[in-house]
Order: structure tokens, then sequence, then C-alpha cells
């Protein structure tokens, strides 16, 4: 018997009131003892975000998941902000810098154009993961365990139907990582989280 | 009759209203204006008024037992007690250096008989009050050393004006001229010791008349709501206190003034300055004016060499004596340089003395004449020599040591910051940069609170921060910012026209309580002015928004965008309000305009024209 992964949400959306993707996918998270929804724009309207108690709530999970919509190729402005305090050196990396080793780490990602315009042809130039390169460093650089994102492209042209099936999908990816081991070599040959948990399904 | 009193008093105010502005546009004192006017409609250039001037002057002296019974009200005994070495000492030297210096050059240099010499000395000797004390209100000097020390030597002079009065009638050499029934109070009659009995009654009279009857009459009369009232009953304290005086042979100026300290402690002092303020105003007013009239430049024309060059020597002398008595107890040179500037007139008495003096043919009519020319003369100098001064000498001056007065801390610190008043406000302030090494200065009148921050550890000073010394020496001149975080906006307006007029590169931060408050600071033109209830009211806004579902950064971005709004509708109401019915229609707007662009600001979220983030917007866009 394998003990449950304790899962962070990390979800960072400055103007969640007009979000419509962001909104399922929340809604959609399991009611869990070892799920941690944070809604850090809520907990830091003024950007004077606590180290210690970030810290310590990394601590305490295995999986950490930074959720958020994709604006200019980036995060929002607050999730940068919340690297740059919290992964402290001697703490994140460097010398001592141990506590978050091992841990897993991976983007839940909104983006209004649909996946067709990220590629070298498209609209967007670049595929989808090679525009998350830092945060796959920062992971690297933090010993963590970075794994493809989980990505809902196109929320522009969604319809209802669209939103309640990534929603589910959504909900059922979280129960399967509470529950089960997971193999980083298997699911890093797919560019997306969707990809590996659809071909497990 | 009716229509040349109308006439008159139209003459008097135009000709204030025109040229007082005028003056004060190119940066002169208010009596120059004054005295222009009076030139202006005087016999000698429109000739619009003749000759009364001078019972114009008599009338408008009233203005002086007004001011002075102010100047009481704003002193409170215990102060006046301190004031009492300055009093005696620097009084006494100065009038008795005056004059005698006075009398040696008029009996050896102009070589007059000793009685005429002793005569005019005497009455040069003393100091024009109105002038000084009304140059004094308005540079904001009233509670500064420099302005206390020149109050304390002027009201010395009007206590010695009692014995020289008494003393002139001695000088005359014929028994058989008039003794002037004015001059002659119910008193004198009986013998001294009897005198100065009464005296001392009257005195205690009006004591415990002024403490306990008016102020019993004040409560009554408050009691009516009726303003006019209180204003008649504030008057008729002013003018009975001076009828009384008068009776018994003393100067009107010093009762008033005795009242005036007497009412500083009761709680009706703010009511009294207001009501009583306006009439010294235009009295003195008049009183300047009547000056201005009453300068014969045709007595002038023809002995111009004997009255400028015995005016100019007069001045000489007397800022001599003045500078030598200041440096005696130990000012600042730019201290001893303004009180002798201030003293260097002669004075409205004088122009009773020598009237007095020729009735008693002591002095004759012509020489009389000219002496009351040289007078009036000296009087409208001094506004223009400190203007001089002020322009010329004073910027040129290095500070050198400064000396303090006991009462006051010394202080020797270069701190960047400096905060006036530390209570609620200030120590708030004031923690916030001692959490981040910044070396304040700290300022305040509460010696209980100064006392307990020093066992905490800051660097706090005791003292009246109105007075320049104490600016001085908490390091203004090398300063950054300078906090005013005093809860008193009188206070605050005080220092801020002080500090603007020495320390105009200094940054002033200005706490203010509510709107009203900053528009009167924004008229100042002060760097930054901070609403008390603005903050913390928008602050707790935030938090009403989100606990009805808001979200917290987006309540946070309003309010932020609500302060920036708020302040700027300020600045643009501050400058309107003078119209008065601008103002209202403006504020009408402005609510409408704040309702509107909050109301947008719900349903858009943010300003309408920020889409920032917004994929409702941009879905819109892509398909149109």
């Amino acid at each position: 018997m394998i003990s449950n992964n304790k899962i962070l949400i990390l979800f960072f959306h400055p103007l969640y009131e007009k979000s419509s993707a962001n909104k399922v996918l929340v809604q959609n998270i399991p009611h869990s003892e070892n799920i941690t929804f944070h809604d850090v724009y809520q907990e830091y309207p003024h950007f004077d975000i606590d180290i210690i108690k970030e810290q310590k709530l990394l601590s305490r999970h295995d999986i950490v998941i930074w959720q958020h919509p994709f604006y200019w190729f980036n995060c929002p402005p607050l999730m940068k902000q919340w690297i740059d305090m919290v992964f402290e050196y001697g703490w994140a990396y460097g010398k001592n810098g141990e506590n978050l080793n091992n841990k897993i780490i991976f983007q839940v990602i909104t983006t209004g154009a649909d996946q067709e315009s990220y590629c070298e042809t498209g609209f967007n130039q670049f595929l989808f993961p090679n525009l998350l390169y830092a945060f796959k460093q920062t992971a690297k650089v933090c010993n963590m365990r970075y794994l493809p994102p989980f990505v809902v492209h196109g929320t522009f042209k969604m319809n209802e139907k669209e939103f309640k099936k990534i929603g589910l999908l959504f909900k059922d990816l979280l129960f399967y990582l509470e529950k089960n081991n997971i193999d980083d070599l298997e699911i890093k040959e797919y560019d997306y989280l969707n990809d590996w948990f659809l071909s497990k399904k | 009759m009716e229509t040349d009193f109308l006439f008159k008093a139209v003459v008097y105010l135009l000709a204030a209203v025109i040229c007082v502005p005028i003056a004060k546009k190119i940066g002169m004192s208010s009596i120059l204006g004054y005295l222009f006017a009076g030139i202006l409609i005087g016999p000698f250039v429109l000739r619009l008024i003749g000759q009364e001037g001078q019972d114009i002057m008599r009338f408008a002296e009233f203005g002086i037992v007004m001011m002075l019974f102010l100047i009481g009200l704003e002193m409170e005994p215990s102060s006046f007690w301190k004031l009492r070495k300055i009093f005696i000492g620097m009084g006494s030297l100065q009038l008795f250096g005056t004059s005698m210096v006075l009398f040696l050059v008029c009996h050896f240099v102009m070589n007059w008989n000793w009685r005429i010499a002793l005569a005019i000395s005497l009455t040069l000797s003393l100091s024009s009050s109105v002038i000084v004390l009304q140059t004094l209100a308005e540079k904001g000097m009233n509670n500064s050393s420099v302005g206390r020390s020149l109050f304390a030597v002027l009201i010395f002079q009007d206590i010695a004006v009692i014995p020289i009065l008494a003393f002139i009638p001695i000088l005359a050499t014929s028994i058989s001229s008039p003794v002037n029934e004015i001059h002659q109070s119910l008193i004198s009659n009986y013998s001294s010791s009897v005198q100065a009995l009464i005296i001392f009654g009257t005195i205690l009279t009006l004591y415990f008349s002024s403490r306990f009857l008016f102020v019993l009459l004040f409560h009554i009369i408050a009691r009516t709501k009726l303003p006019e009232l209180f204003t008649a009953t504030a008057l008729l304290l002013v003018v009975s206190t001076s009828c009384l005086m008068n009776l018994i042979g003393l100067s009107p100026a010093l009762g008033a003034f005795l009242a005036g300290v007497v009412l500083a402690n009761s709680e009706y002092r703010h009511e009294l300055e207001s009501d009583i303020a306006p009439f010294k105003g235009l009295l003195l007013g008049l009183f300047f004016i009547g000056v201005g009239a009453s300068i014969n430049f045709e007595l002038i024309w023809k002995n111009w060499v004997f009255i400028f060059s015995f005016g100019a020597l007069l001045t000489f002398v007397k800022f001599a004596v003045s500078f030598l008595t200041s440096r005696l107890y130990k000012k600042e040179i730019k201290q001893n340089l303004y009180f002798a500037l201030g003293l260097s007139q002669a004075g409205e008495f004088g122009f009773v003395i020598i009237s007095f003096c020729m009735q008693l043919k002591i002095i004759e009519i012509g020489l009389g004449n000219q002496i009351i020319a040289v007078i009036a003369i000296s009087m409208v100098s001094t506004p223009f020599l400190q203007l001089l001064f002020e322009r010329y000498v004073y910027p040129n001056l290095k500070f050198s040591e400064i000396k303090k007065e006991t009462e006051m801390d010394q202080i020797e610190e270069h701190n960047p910051v400096i905060i006036a008043g530390f209570g609620n406000f200030g120590s708030t302030l004031g923690r916030l940069l001692r959490a981040n090494n910044i070396k304040t200065t700290i300022l305040d009148n509460d010696s209980e609170q100064i006392n307990s921050l020093r066992k905490m550890g800051f660097k706090a000073h005791y003292g009246d921060a109105t007075r320049l010394e104490l600016l001085e020496a908490a390091g203004c001149e090398n300063a950054k910012l300078f906090v005013l975080a005093i809860g008193n906006q009188d206070i605050n307006l005080q220092i801020i026209e002080i500090l603007q007029v020495h320390y105009p590169k200094l940054k002033i931060l200005t706490r203010a309580h509510d709107r009203i408050d900053a528009y009167a600071l924004l008229d100042l033109k002060v760097d930054r002015v901070y609403r008390e209830t603005l903050y913390s009211a928008v602050n707790m806004g935030v938090d009403v928004l989100s606990q009805l579902g808001i979200r917290k950064y987006t309540a946070t971005r309003q309010a932020l965008q609500f302060i920036k709004n708020d302040e700027l509708v300020t600045i643009k109401l501050a400058k309107k309000r003078y119209n008065k019915m601008a103002y209202f229609t403006t504020i009408i707007a402005e609510i409408k305009l704040q309702e509107q662009l909050l109301k947008s600001e719900m349903n858009t979220q943010i300003l309408a024209k920020n889409h920032s983030w917004d994929s409702d917007y941009l879905k819109k866009k892509m398909e149109e």
C-alpha cells in the first residue's frame, strides 16, 4: 500500500472573475485532504508574499502545480514575483538548498490561441513546450522533477461541452496523481501531460 | 453731511482696496499699501481728503488697542511672566539709551536748548507698535524670539508714555500756558499715594471683572446664539477697558492687553479673536491711511534738507542703539538686525506728545510741524528698509553660532528628515523610518511624550515648532524633507508659511485631517498632502468589497485608482473653490463623475479603457 501524494495547487490569476477556462478547472479540483488549493492573488493583492509561509506550504507537499493563464508567452507577474521571493538561495537551491529536492512540479496552463498556432509555421512561431524553458530550467536548478504541462488550448473558441470535458479530465488527473506512483521517464516522452494521461486511460 | 460721510467712506475704502493688493502683489507689506493709499487721496495728490488726516489717526489709534487685546489673548499669563527680563532690561536700555543719544545729538549738533532737546528726544525714542506688530503678524513671527523681544520692548514704551506725559509740563517755561484738558485724568487731583492705590485697585477690578464677570457674560450671550451680540460684547469689553484706563490716566492699549492676557485661558478665546480681528485690521488700515494723508509735502519740500537729514540721523541712532541692546542680549546677528530695524522709526505716540509740547509752548509751531513730518517719514521708511534688508542683507548673512534660549532644547543634528508632531500619526511614520535606518529629528511640544520617546531610544526634542529658532536649530537648512504631522491645522499652516519664507528649498509633506484642510494646504503649494481619512477609509473599502466576494486584487487596483482620482479631484476643487458657485456646481459634477467612474469600473472591471487580461474583450475583438 503506497501512501497518498500530497498535491499543492498554486493558482495565479489576476482577473479570475473574467476567466472561463480556469473557473472550470478550479471547480473540478477534488475535495481531498491531500489536495491544497492556494489562490495566490487573493492571498497577496499587494504582492507582499510571506516567504516563510509559502516555503512551509511547499515542504508539506510532494507534487507542486503552477496553475495560471498564459499571458504574453509567460506567467502572470505575481507568479514571477512568487518564484523570485520563495525560491531562496540556501533553501531552494545552492548550498544546503535542498528543500525542494525530488518534488514533482508541472504547470496547468490555459491559452486563448489553439494548439496549431504554436509551431514554426503558425501564428505563435514556437512549439508550446519550448516557450516554457525558463520554468523547466528553474525546476532543474532546484532539483525538482519537472513534468510536461497540462494545457487547455483554444479557450477563446471553446463551448460549454468542451469545457466540461476538459474539467473532468483535470479531475481524473488529480485523482490519479494523488493515489499513484509517478514514472517520470514514461511521462517525459509526451509534450503534454494531457496526452500521457489520455494514453493511460 | 450724510452724503459727505458716505463719499469719504468710499474714498478710503476704494483707496485701500486698490493700493493694498498692488503692494502685496509686488512683495511689499500691506502697511506700505495703506500709506500710499493715504498719500494718494491726501491733500497733496488727489485732494480727496483735507487736513483731517490727523483726526482720523487719533480715531484709528483704537486699532492699536484692539491689536494689543488680541496679542494679550494669544499670550498666556505664564509666558508673559517669562518675558519680564527682556521687558525691564531690554526695554529700559533701549529707551534710555535712545533718548540719551538723541538728546546729545539735538543739544550739541542741532544747537537746540536743553528743554527742546529733551522733549524731542523723549518723543522720538518711542517706536511705532502698529508698524512693528503688523509686520510681525504678517510675517508669522509673533511667536519667534525676536517677535517677543520686540513686543516686550513696545509694551515697556507704552507704559513709559505715562511718565513722559507727566514729565513734559515740568519742562514748560511759562506757567501761564493752558494745561491740556485731554491729558488730565479724573484722579490727578488726589495725592500720589492715593493715585497709586486707585490705579492698583482698578487693575485688580479689571482682572476680576474680565476673569469672572465677562466670562459669565460671554456664557450667557453665547446661549442666545446671536453671533452679532457676541461681537458687541467683545467690543464692549475692549472699549470699556480702554475707557477705564483713560479715566485713571493709564494707556488704554495697556488695559486692553491685560484684559486679553486674563482671557487667554478662557474657552472663548478663539471666538473673541475672530470677532475682534476684522475691526483691528480695518482700524489699523485707517490709521496708516491717516499717516499717509497727514504727511505735509509742502513743509517737507520747504525744509527737505533738515527733514531728511534729521530723519536719517534719527533712524540711524535708533537702529544703532537697538542693535547694541540686542547684541548685549546675545541674540544671533540676523535677529539683532531684525530687532534694530523694527524699532528704528518714531511712533504714533510721538504725534500726541509733540502736539502736547506745542500747546505747552515748549516747542514752537514751525519746529513741531517739522518734527511731525520727520516722524511720519521715519514711519514710512521702516517697511522700505525691511524690504531692502530682506532682499539684500539677510540672504547674505551666514548663520553664525546659534544661541538659543534655555527653555528650548539644544539640537545639533543634521538629519535628512524632520518630523514635527509625534502623536499617533507622527510616531507611526517615525517607526517606519527608524525601521529603515533613516535618521529623523523629532519636534514635539509635549514634554512627557518626549521623555517616553527618549527612553525608547528616539531622538526627540521639546519645543514649539512655530518658532523659527527651533526650526533653524532642528537643521532645516540641511534637511531634505519636513514632515508636518501635527494634528492642529492652524499650527501646520503657520509652520508652512515660516518654512516657505526661510527655507524655500525644503520639501514639505503635510498631514491633513480632511478635504477642507487639504484645500488650505494646497493653496500654500505644499509638495504633498496626506488626508488621514482617505487612506484608511479606502483600505477598509477594499476589505468590504472583498467580503462581498470581489477579488482582492481587483479591489486593490480599484482602490489605488480611486485614491489617485480623488487626489486629482481635490487639487482641481482647491483651485475652483474661491468662486462659491463654481465650487458647488463642480462638487456636484465631481460627485457624479466619481459615481460614474466607480460604476464603470465595477461593470467593466478596472478602467473602461483597460482590457489587460480580459479574454471576453479579446474574443469580441477577434470576432469582429
